[in-house]
């Protein structure tokens, strides 16, 4: 068996299993470190398809800001419990029958197209190879994609103004 | 480093942990977990790009994921502030207590 097939393998099972263990935690806290961990092998994932970037952009921004920000939430709300009330009978047996429909469909889909995506990934070109990669990429992003780019940078001040503005107390507002 | 894994296999991880995602959004009464859950969803969508992005010898993908990765950051921001003045109001961040519009 070949090195990169065995770190696959393990890197799915690490990350399904770490799906799960978000879905079943009733700790927040635990939740979300969970996530980091399918964030991580996610991001080994990208180096294993050459895009070494993405996967830095991933461990940077996802595992690092945005999940610090989630417990920064969590700490804030007091890692809250919700107790066990009343739920709708019906509701967890649908949404697994949903779910479990959701990933039959997906792999008839794969299995329909099998012929056309089962081949293995060819090596890539050398204009896209991952030494080239980033360099590629940048000419990418600011000349094809720049209108996009700057675009995003103003997504990123709304949101952030947005944020501040939702969280700010009003004027004599108590707590 | 010849690559032997084919994309199918990176296809059917995707769908994995996305139908995960889905389905903790669909039985998770906490809206932190339930943000959580969006957010893998979005994390399978990448890896589905970046798999195809390799498969198929384009740049575009990568760069797709890119801004998909800034819009997530965008909307954890705005929504977990969001998730803090439901709590400020409420005191409580179960799901089934919003249920009003007026605060």
């Amino acid at each position: 068996m070949n090195l990169t097939l065995i770190l696959f393998i393990v890197l799915a099972v690490v990350a399904v299993a770490a799906a799960i263990g978000l879905l079943v935690s009733r700790n927040t806290v635990y939740a979300a470190l969970f996530l980091v961990l399918n964030y991580a092998s996610v991001a080994v994932f990208y180096l294993l398809l050459g895009a070494p970037f993405i996967a830095l952009v991933q461990v940077t921004v996802y595992a690092g800001a945005i999940m610090v920000l989630f417990l920064f939430v969590i700490m804030l709300l007091g890692a809250e419990k919700l107790p066990k009330a009343k739920v709708l009978p019906w509701q967890r047996p649908v949404a697994i029958g949903l779910a479990a429909l959701l990933l039959v469909e997906a792999g008839f889909l794969l299995f329909k197209r099998l012929t056309t995506i089962s081949t293995p990934l060819a090596n890539p070109d050398a204009s896209v190879n991952t030494t080239g990669s980033l360099q590629t990429l940048g000419m990418a992003l600011f000349n094809q994609y720049l209108l996009p780019f700057e675009v995003t940078s103003i997504l990123l001040l709304v949101a952030m103004v947005g944020a501040i503005v939702l969280t700010k107390k009003e004027k004599g507002e108590q707590g | 480093m010849v690559d032997t894994i084919p994309l199918s296999w990176y296809l059917a991880i995707s769908a994995a942990l996305f139908t995960m995602g889905a389905l903790g959004v669909l039985i998770r009464r906490n809206p932190l977990i339930i943000f959580m859950s969006i957010e893998l969803m979005l994390n399978s969508a990448n890896l589905a790009f970046v798999a195809f992005a390799r498969s198929f010898n384009v740049l575009t993908g990568q760069i797709f994921v890119f801004f998909v990765m800034t819009v997530a950051a965008a909307e954890v921001a705005v929504g977990l502030a969001l998730i803090v003045i439901i709590f400020r109001n409420k005191h409580s961040i179960d799901v089934d207590l919003m249920n009003s519009l007026k605060g």
